[in-house]
């Protein structure tokens, strides 16, 4: 399929120049047009933040939703119609800070969607505020002596908790960030790709240049099945790993483990609700 | 024994009091469903601790010759099944001089006359302490007159899935209780008549909660998320447990954020959702609410009231969550507030709620509480042939959009995999395709257009009903689970010149509430609620004052009694005598 499918035509985007969304944005496109999903059978969920812009600037359905709150509806779209290719997209601070909760419970959940984070490190829209990723020492308006919180590690948390698809990208090097991305989209199962996107205005710190010379990719015969070698390299100090972290292919489906989809696969807006047969015969039973 | 003499015509208000975990709710549900069996109507309600065990917890049980569904103090028959039992009832003011207590003298050690009945002793006798509960009810129907062939047929069946052994003794039991309350009955000792009619054993018995679920299923529901909170936690319950049967996604979701955002998630995907949850977690919904105003998504929500603020009494009933579900959500957009007032508008209003929520597209809440959810009568199935399952989403086409302003003020509802449209919502202020805007006139014109839903909710608000005749002096207004103890007292009354006037939507108020309150030379509100938040809606709608209010906020439901003492009592002040 082609990448123009996706293209909405000439729209104002509201990204700064040179943001690491621009590149997001169009390995996305790229890496579903690879998969050839075509945008009417895609719905994009997003929170808010300046990442979460990204289902604006794509031609498809979406639910640009509350902060934190994609996950949810994301979950119940794909509960609802398991027809759909279901992703949610949005930033750190979304995701990580006000929806952590979701996240955790939608790895336990494991529907089958895909969560993209970009991870910048940084608050964008309310102007440069630390985020849960952002690293020690990092300062702000507000976190005037620098952050001292310990930075969130979302692919160790990810794999603690057995979450059925691990991986993280940079966004600088394009053609591996669409492979992670196709292999996310096509696995069964929840899957979680964070990326790494260098915020051009408001993070001086971690920079392309900084991405580029502080990162480094799980080389061959790295297995990602193998839980516990996952987990030594999500924890391990010094530069953070980009790749495939974490594979497991076994976790139960959340819809497909719902009653509604055992004999009837059809999605619930195709389902006839005429239930009078059926009310009169529960109330014949509660006689 | 043989010297109690008493008589009790057409209403009997039995009360079964002790810890949670002694199986009060196995005698409730036993003892209910074999009175209407025998074709008895009954009530119960319930009040008990935020306790898996332990405490003290009561069940009301009224059996009449009429149809009854309310709540009275009056206790004529007590089971005491511990020593906490009477000085529990007595907090609530409920121990009369001249009501009939029936119990373990040993174990219950009252300060006053019991009538002896070794309960513990006879069940060991037939097999082990379990079998106190069906000794109990044994007793109750030979007081009641039930044959005891009526009662042996429905243990038989009620026990069927257990083995024939516990049947056997369950009858034992009940036959051995219904020895002792023979003993006791007839001419000149307790003599009990309330009339039976035929028709009520092929009537249903539902609790609150589950009848409104039934109500969500014959509205089409096919998708409930929520997170257990008292007094709300049945409705996922009952859901569950039949989801399979309707067809029904169920998940408990980790918070009420999520349950909320879920429930607008599977609108938006084709479905048709509920949450339900009390105050407290709808507290945490209310950016959900507003979303689901901003994205102009259909929403359900099914609150039932119970005392706040904040955790307040988990388990007992207020109605103090009218103003927090008016106000709850930030920014100006339609919504629809409906309350029940009995199991039979629990059915209905349910079932509306999804049609208006379709209809509208707009958050609908419904508001009940503790007392209506945790309350059962007997009761002819509802009409499941006037329940339509309206649905008003369309198959797209290229040229969608979703939020297309129209005359209406209603955009024509796609979903996405539904046509070859694209289905696009932002909680950002957003233009006709749901994308984000910035522009002042695209402002202006989504806010008209969300605010021009008014004027078609308008047409469509449920009228309040009037009880009574139409040339009332005093009028008494209540809204939601008021209803029947309103109407019960009204008849207790007895008084011609004072009618009531009942709210099932309690927002937006019907247009024709300031006439019927201005044809009054007295009116008189009743809440459960210690500031009268419906009287206070009532006026910042109207501009009319209610005269005179009748407020109950200790967490208990009103009485028969109470209302219609009070209502006599404001009369009294004025020098009039209504009471008869």
């Amino acid at each position: 399929m082609d990448i123009t499918a996706y293209e909405s035509g000439n729209i104002d985007i509201a990204w700064c120049p040179g943001c690491g969304d621009f590149g997001i944005l169009k390995i996305m496109k790229q890496a579903l047009a690879g998969l050839n999903i075509p945008p009417e059978k895609l719905v994009l969920c997003s929170g808010i933040g300046q990442a979460a812009k990204t289902p604006h600037y794509f031609r498809t359905n979406f639910f640009n939703g509350l902060h934190g709150r994609a996950i949810p509806v994301a979950t119940a779209v794909k509960a609802v119609n398991p027809e759909m290719t279901v992703i949610v997209e949005s930033g750190d601070g979304d995701i990580y800070g006000e929806g952590g909760n979701h996240l955790m419970h939608a790895i336990r959940r494991n529907p089958d969607i895909t969560v993209i984070i970009h991870d910048n490190m940084v608050y964008g829209l309310t102007k440069g505020q630390a985020s849960p990723t952002s690293q020690e020492g990092f300062k702000t308006s507000v976190q005037v002596d620098g952050v001292f919180e310990q930075p969130f590690n979302p692919i160790a948390f990810a794999i603690a908790m057995d979450a059925s698809f691990v991986a993280r990208a940079y966004c600088g090097d394009a053609p591996q960030t669409m492979e992670i991305i196709k292999k996310a989209v096509a696995h069964k199962g929840l899957s979680i790709v964070d990326i790494f996107q260098p915020c051009v205005t408001f993070n001086k710190v971690n920079t392309y240049q900084w991405f580029k010379q502080n990162t480094y990719y799980l080389e061959e015969p790295y297995d990602p099945a193998n839980r516990t070698e996952a987990f030594k390299r999500s924890t391990e100090s010094g530069k953070p790993g980009l790749g495939v972290f974490y594979v497991n292919g076994r976790r139960r489906i959340f819809e497909e483990n719902l009653g509604v989809y055992r004999d009837n696969k059809d999605p619930l807006y195709r389902r006839s609700l005429e239930r009078a047969g059926k009310i009169a015969q529960f109330f014949h039973s509660v006689k | 024994m043989s010297n109690i003499s008493r008589q009790i015509k057409d209403d009997v208000s039995i009360v079964l009091c002790g810890e949670a975990g002694q199986g009060i709710q196995t005698v409730e549900r036993l003892l209910t469903r074999v009175l209407k069996f025998a074709g008895l109507n009954v009530f119960g309600t319930k009040e008990y601790m935020s306790r898996v065990r332990g405490g003290s917890n009561s069940t009301e049980i009224r059996v009449s010759s009429n149809r009854i569904m309310a709540y009275s103090s009056r206790i004529d028959i007590l089971i005491p099944l511990d020593e906490d039992a009477i000085p529990h009832l007595q907090q609530q003011n409920r121990i009369g001089d001249d009501m009939l207590i029936f119990g373990d003298k040993e174990k219950i050690n009252a300060s006053r006359d019991i009538i002896d009945v070794p309960f513990s002793k006879i069940a060991l006798e037939v097999g082990g302490v379990i079998y106190a509960n069906t000794i109990g009810v044994g007793m109750i129907l030979a007081l009641l007159g039930v044959e005891i062939d009526v009662l042996t047929a429905f243990l038989g069946d009620y026990f069927r899935r257990k083995n024939q052994d516990i049947v056997d003794k369950n009858i034992a039991a009940a036959r051995r209780g219904y020895d002792i309350g023979r003993g006791f009955s007839g001419p000149g000792k307790i003599d009990i008549a309330i009339e039976r009619h035929p028709e009520v054993r092929d009537e249903i018995i539902m609790s609150g909660a589950d009848i409104m679920c039934m109500g969500a299923i014959a509205g089409g529901c096919n998708f409930i998320a929520a997170y257990p909170m008292t007094p709300s936690t049945g409705i996922i319950t009952f859901l569950a447990q039949y989801a399979e049967k309707f067809g029904i996604v169920a998940e408990q979701a980790e918070d009420e954020i999520s349950a909320v955002n879920m429930a607008i998630g599977a609108w938006y995907a084709g479905g048709r959702a509920m949450t339900a949850t009390a105050g407290g977690g709808f507290a945490l919904m209310a950016e959900g609410v507003s979303l689901a105003g901003m994205i102009e998504s259909p929403l359900v929500v099914s609150v039932g009231m119970r005392p706040a603020p904040a955790t307040g009494l988990p388990t007992r009933t207020e109605q103090g969550d009218l103003d927090h579900v008016l106000y709850s959500g930030h920014g100006e957009f339609p919504r629809i507030v409906l309350a029940p007032g009995n199991l039979e508008q629990a059915f209905q209003l349910t079932q509306k709620a999804f049609n208006l929520a379709d209809k509208f597209q707009s958050p609908v809440i419904i508001l009940s509480d503790q007392y209506l959810v945790d309350s059962y009568y007997n009761m002819p199935a509802p009409d499941i042939s006037r329940c339509n399952v309206e649905q008003y989403v369309v198959k797209t086409d290229k040229d969608y959009k979703r939020y297309r302003i129209t005359d209406s003020g209603i955009s024509p509802r796609g979903i996405p995999g539904y046509g070859d449209g694209l289905v696009n919502c932002d909680s950002d202020e957003h233009d006709e395709e749901g994308h984000i805007t910035e522009s002042m006139a695209v402002r202006t014109s989504m806010v008209d257009k969300r605010l021009r839903k008014f004027e078609l909710i308008n047409k469509e608000i449920i009228p309040p009903e009037l009880y009574g005749g139409e040339d009332y002096e005093t009028l008494l207004i209540a809204w939601g689970s008021n209803y029947a103890v309103v109407k019960e007292a009204l008849k207790k009354l007895k008084r011609s010149g004072i009618s009531f006037l009942h709210f099932s939507q309690v927002y937006p108020l019907h247009p024709s509430t300031a006439g019927y309150l201005k044809k009054a030379k007295r009116t008189i509100i009743i809440e459960n609620n210690a500031t009268s938040q419906f009287g206070q809606l009532i006026r910042r709608t109207t501009g009319i004052d209610i005269g005179h209010k009748i407020l109950k906020y200790d967490g208990l439901p009103f009485s028969v009694e109470e209302v219609a003492g009070q209502v006599d009592a404001i009369a009294h002040r004025q020098g009039e005598q209504l009471w008869i």
